[in-house]
């Protein structure tokens, strides 16, 4: 084989190994929906986060508009401190709701945002006050256990 | 008097002597052995060192080098993309047969493309690669040094580290990220080849599920710096063994033999420690 088809062959080979580089990247990966765009950081402190993970996502009405980027321990308040970016197109007030929530009876934990009625907007390092914690699953079987037996004791008096 | 007729009959010093000589000789053995070994592990990294060194030729004459990854990579294109395929499909018909029992058949997509991307297709690929390309290389240049085409080209004042070892460790470290990915983007076709088109998992959750989970840092670029890894280790082993075999027809299939084991010994055992690096405490 001459020399110039053993560089067209390579050539092809070049490029169609960027090609799958690119069609991982692209169509298996989420470089299409990863975004660059302009965010802004706030913070929610609560009281427990269940499960929650860095890089776990923060959806308003289902919709993702921001993704957790850390999460840390505050020694004064002995809660959990959750610091998330937002997405700069979306504003939020300044009652907005956090709550910690999970996707399907096993899926991952997300922050959910409610938002609510406050005129004023949430700012860039902002806090988030009304927070609700994640549901402990051993916490809601114990309280469902000890609210049957009180159901029990009402009974017999 | 007697005592001493007893020493020398039952336990003679003589016999003592044999055996602690035995065991000295054997530790000797067992010394030399690890020796040699710790020897040739100095001289592939000075082997290495002197390799990327003296590679200017390599990049200059690219020819030499492109010439190169048309051996490594375009002849090897034909048993990656076949093995991709098949090991895809595979992949979805086992996943299917699992998930499918916990209702979770449509993440089908999540399983075949993570395990792909971040396991199998370096790994695989790379093994594909040892025993296609790297033995080829290893019995190339053996047998150059067999034949004395070596030391015809130091006669000729050409170094042949840089004339002919640089340009095949070149290319097979340029050739090898290109067909891992190229082993995980079939794999994935495999998969749904199966998993959509022959069982009927539906096509949009299979692909936005994957597209959900696969991340493009953490998944995707781990899995090239892998390729990327196994590349170099792969093609430092087949140029070191080619270049260091015994000049003899025996010597030449030992060492291509040698190659093909201990770049797969490497493969598993640096894709061993790169997930440990990588995908251990990934999430904090």
């Amino acid at each position: 084989m001459n020399r110039s088809m053993i560089d067209l062959w390579v050539g092809i080979f070049v490029a169609v190994g960027f090609g799958a580089l690119l069609f991982l990247a692209l169509k298996v990966g989420n470089l299409a929906t990863f975004s660059t765009a302009d965010t802004y950081l706030v913070e929610a402190k609560f009281a427990n986060i269940g499960g929650l993970k860095v890089r776990g996502p923060v959806k308003s009405a289902g919709v993702v508009v921001g993704r957790v980027t850390a999460i840390r321990f505050d020694t004064g308040s002995y809660e959990a401190v959750v610091s998330m970016t937002l997405d700069a197109h979306y504003k939020f007030p300044r009652d907005t709701t956090a709550k910690i929530l999970t996707s399907g009876i096993l899926g991952e934990q997300y922050i959910g945002l409610e938002a609510g009625a406050d005129s004023k907007m949430l700012e860039a390092g902002g806090n988030l006050r009304l927070t609700q914690s994640a549901v402990v699953l051993e916490n809601l079987i114990s309280q469902f256990l000890f609210n049957k037996a009180a159901e029990g004791k009402d009974e017999k008096k | 008097m007697p005592r001493r007729i007893t020493q020398r009959t039952s336990k003679s010093p003589l016999s003592e002597m044999t055996q602690i000589a035995a065991l000295r000789s054997r530790l000797e053995r067992l010394g030399s052995a690890v020796t040699s070994q710790v020897w040739r592990l100095g001289y592939a990294s000075r082997f290495l060192f002197y390799l990327v060194m003296h590679s200017g030729t390599a990049l200059r004459r690219f020819r030499l080098t492109i010439a190169e990854i048309y051996f490594a990579g375009v002849l090897s294109l034909v048993i990656i993309l076949v093995s991709g395929l098949f090991v895809g499909m595979v992949l979805a018909l086992q996943g299917y047969e699992t998930l499918q029992r916990f209702g979770a058949s449509e993440s089908l997509g999540v399983l075949v493309a993570l395990s792909l991307v971040r396991e199998l297709g370096p790994v695989v690929a790379g093994l594909l690669f040892a025993s296609r390309a790297g033995s080829a290389i290893t019995a190339e240049i053996g047998l150059m040094k067999a034949t004395e085409q070596i030391s015809a080209m130091e006669m000729m004042a050409v170094d042949p580290i840089a004339r002919v070892v640089a340009p095949r460790f070149w290319g097979g470290v340029i050739s090898m990220p290109l067909l891992a990915a190229l082993f995980s983007a079939a794999g994935i076709f495999g998969g749904y080849l199966v998993g959509v088109q022959l069982i009927g998992v539906d096509a949009g959750a299979f692909w936005s599920q994957m597209q959900a989970a696969v991340d493009l840092r953490n998944d995707i670029m781990n899995g090239v710096i892998k390729s990327v890894v196994f590349g170099v280790a792969v093609t430092w082993i087949s140029v070191f063994e080619g270049y260091d075999a015994v000049p003899t027809a025996e010597g030449v299939s030992r060492a291509t033999t040698r190659t093909v084991v201990t770049s797969s010994l490497a493969i598993l055992a640096l894709d061993f420690v790169l997930t440990a690096l990588m995908f251990t405490g990934g999430n904090h």
